[in-house]
């Protein structure tokens, strides 16, 4: 099962690569990564993907809290909560398909951000799933290039992550 | 307030931190260091001859006292050799702080002459490190380092010290800090109060418990405190290979060690039991055998300080996250407070069957090797060492059958009298931990017990034992071959001795202790043995090497059937399987 684990940690260097050290050296997968200062500059907010069952994500959660760089986490698929993806991706835009990618963006909520006579670059937000079916309508045939951003969440309701 | 240096700043963090013994071997990006050290006299620094040994000799000078070891080592190769050493602390954890000279920090990431990123390569194997970034910053991470590496589960921290920061030109004001507080760090401490009497309940109620206890309990001073508690009981105690001393070996209810080369006692009773009282240990693969087979009827209660240990390989029916000292003291209150008492009938039956498991295959009830041939066994020399020693040395070990041997037969009856590299299984690593525990205990008897492939490892110690005057005593069974790998090679590879006999090449043990100023005695005799070890201990002050010419083809017995036999399955002798 896919998990989005949300990380606080200490913005100080080498901090992430203890994380990501951490993954590789005890054989778990990250899927995704993400990571950014948040609005408080001694803290780095990490949002991570990745898939086990039970026994692996415990296992993880508690490897991740005895990092002394890490200050708090969650597990956000544990409970109602809100994901978030962001792609960019440049497609090929001539003659009769023009007309067709840019329904498919409209259909999907996406905003075309740059054009060419030939080509759009396509932003488009959502959940991963949303994401992966955007790609399959576009097509393989007129993708040029994708880039995403991976998982970013947060909770709904009243929890909080914070210090 | 007092303007210091970098380097002097170090040097009077370590001491303001109660250092006393610092283990190291300097070079280019610790010079700095090195004349602080010069100009100081609070700080002792031990030299030792390969960087490797400073980290063994560290780590054994942390496990005979329970202070933290410090080692100082330069930059790059000085770094790299550090690294055996601090995965074996990590893998027992050992407090230790490594400090590393780095290359001077614009210069870092340059490839520069002896550069190695340090933090990077010790990440997988460290508790925490640090980077110095700047010397005002030294008295904090120095605090902060010992703080980490002895509090919850302890384990070894690096700090990488550019050489910059530690020149002598500029100063900063020095002050250490009284206490530190790391916000993202709060080790557990009590366990929860309700997990204890549930605990507690099941112990009351079983009919077939163990004590399986481990290092964890000899590192959370928690020995007396389980000794009392099993004694209250009348329950029977085995102990992991890291936790022997922490209940006392010579013990009635003592079953000795479990595991891979545990007793036949120790390892049945655990099989059948019907409670398992576990203790900072962590159900290591070298102790349970195949785990879906492990203790088929026991409900588990596992007490650790550290969260990540508890239901890692075995799940824990009753998981308390504390530290052995404060759970343990409570357990004990309420097992007093408690109107209960153990079942005497069902316990009393459990000893009788114990008994007589102990009978029929106990190493300690007969000897269960060959005694009528004229070679000397290894397992004779290890009781007869216990026998010299009173039982009241310090052993190191090596690794390998040797270092089965001694678990076995030296029956430990104090806490941190056993030091060996339990985890990561570290050739190398007798010698120089025995020079950190003669360090230590200046008086004390300690006794390296080594085999002729691991001394060989680190044996450039030997000088370092000439400087500081360290008579430790190297008791080398010598086989002549790697004889855990020829063991192995015997049962699993039809006797093919892939590169494990050492053919002609050992050196003459005696000629080249006489050469480092040290004595070397050769024991080839049965009927010596004894005598020539009572010479070797007599020689107070000398270093003694007693190479013993042992049975060359004696294998370690009993030995878990793997894969996938369970914790009763064992091989008993080279014929006879349970």
């Amino acid at each position: 099962m896919k998990r989005i684990i949300s990380v606080l940690i200490e913005n100080a260097p080498g901090a992430l690569s203890r994380v990501v050290g951490l993954f590789s050296q005890r054989g778990y997968n990250i899927e995704t990564l993400t990571v950014a200062p948040t609005e408080d500059e001694t803290l780095s907010r990490i949002t991570l993907t990745t898939i086990g069952d039970d026994h692996k994500i415990e296992q993880i959660t508690k490897h991740l809290n005895k990092l002394i760089d890490v200050v708090k986490l969650v597990d956000l698929t544990e409970g109602a909560h809100i994901e978030r993806e962001l792609m960019l991706i440049k497609v090929k835009a001539s003659g009769a398909q023009r007309a067709e990618v840019k329904r498919c963006v409209d259909i999907f909520r996406g905003q075309i951000v740059d054009v060419t006579s030939s080509l759009y670059v396509i932003q488009i937000t959502g959940t991963s799933d949303k994401l992966d079916a955007f790609l399959q309508a576009v097509g393989d045939a007129s993708i040029l290039e994708v880039v995403r951003s991976g998982v970013s969440g947060i909770s709904r309701g009243e929890k909080v992550l914070s210090l | 307030m007092e303007m210091l240096s970098g380097g002097d700043m170090l040097l009077r963090a370590l001491k303001d931190e109660g250092v006393k013994h610092v283990f190291g071997y300097p070079g280019g990006a610790a010079l700095h260091i090195y004349d602080a050290i010069f100009r100081q006299k609070d700080v002792k620094h031990i030299l030792v001859r390969h960087e490797q040994g400073a980290t063994h000799a560290a780590d054994g000078y942390a496990r005979a006292t329970g202070e933290v070891g410090t080692v100082l080592v330069t930059s790059g190769p000085g770094a790299t050799n550090a690294i055996t050493g601090i995965a074996t602390a990590y893998m027992d954890s050992i407090p230790m702080v490594v400090i590393s000279g780095q290359v001077v920090s614009e210069r870092i990431g340059e490839d520069a002459f002896q550069e190695t990123d340090m933090v990077g390569v010790s990440r997988p194997i460290v508790k925490h490190s640090f980077m110095v970034k700047s010397a005002a910053d030294i008295p904090e991470i120095v605090k902060k380092a010992y703080y980490i590496a002895s509090t919850g589960r302890p384990g070894p921290v690096v700090i990488d010290i550019p050489k910059d920061i530690t020149a002598p030109g500029q100063t900063f004001p020095y002050e250490y800090p009284e206490k530190v507080k790391i916000r993202s760090y709060n080790p557990a401490t009590r366990g929860h109060t309700g997990q204890i009497r549930k605990a507690v309940q099941l112990l009351l109620e079983s009919k077939r418990p163990v004590i399986y206890a481990g290092g964890g309990v000899i590192q959370g001073n928690g020995s007396e405190l389980l000794t009392n508690l099993a004694k209250g009981l009348n329950f029977p105690v085995t102990n992991t290979l890291m936790g022997l001393g922490c209940y006392p070996g010579t013990d009635r209810q003592f079953l000795g060690m479990l595991g891979m080369h545990g007793t036949f006692e120790a390892n049945t009773a655990m099989h059948h039991s019907d409670v398992i009282l576990a203790v900072g240990v962590r159900f290591d693969d070298r102790v349970t055998n195949t785990v879906s087979k492990f203790c088929p009827n026991a409900k588990i209660i596992h007490i650790d300080v550290d969260p990540a240990s508890i239901s890692k390989t075995v799940a824990a029916d009753v998981p308390i996250v504390g530290s052995v000292e404060s759970v343990l003291t409570e357990m004990l209150a309420m097992v007093k407070e408690s109107k209960e008492q153990p079942d005497g009938e069902a316990i009393k039956a459990w000893w009788k069957q114990i008994d007589e498991w102990r009978q029929r295959h106990g190493l300690y009830t007969a000897p269960r090797y060959r005694t009528d041939g004229d070679a000397i066994m290894p397992q004779d020399v290890i009781r007869t060492l216990h026998e010299v020693t009173k039982g009241d040395a310090y052993v190191t070990s090596d690794v390998g059958q040797h270092q089965m041997f001694a678990a076995q037969y030296y029956l430990f009856d104090k806490p941190r009298r056993w030091i060996n590299s339990g985890g990561l299984g570290t050739m190398g690593f007798g010698l120089p931990s025995a020079m950190g525990v003669q360090m230590a205990h200046r008086e004390a008897m300690v006794a390296c017990v080594t085999g002729e492939g691991s001394i060989q490892m680190c044996i450039q110690e030997l000088a370092t034992c000439t400087q500081y005057h360290l008579p430790v005593k190297i008791i080398c069974l010598n086989n002549h071959a790697l004889g855990m790998v020829k063991q192995w090679q015997d049962m699993q590879y039809e006797g093919r001795y892939s590169e494990s006999l050492y053919e002609e090449t050992l050196p003459d043990f005696v000629k080249l202790m006489e050469s480092y100023g040290h004595v070397g005695m050769k024991v080839t005799r049965k009927d010596e043995l004894k005598a020539k070890l009572e010479e070797c201990f007599a020689m107070k002050d000398r270093v003694v090497f007693m190479d013993i010419q042992v049975d060359q083809s004696e294998h370690v017995y009993p030995m878990h059937v793997a894969p996938s036999g369970s914790m009763r399955d064992m091989w008993l002798s080279k014929t006879e399987r349970t």
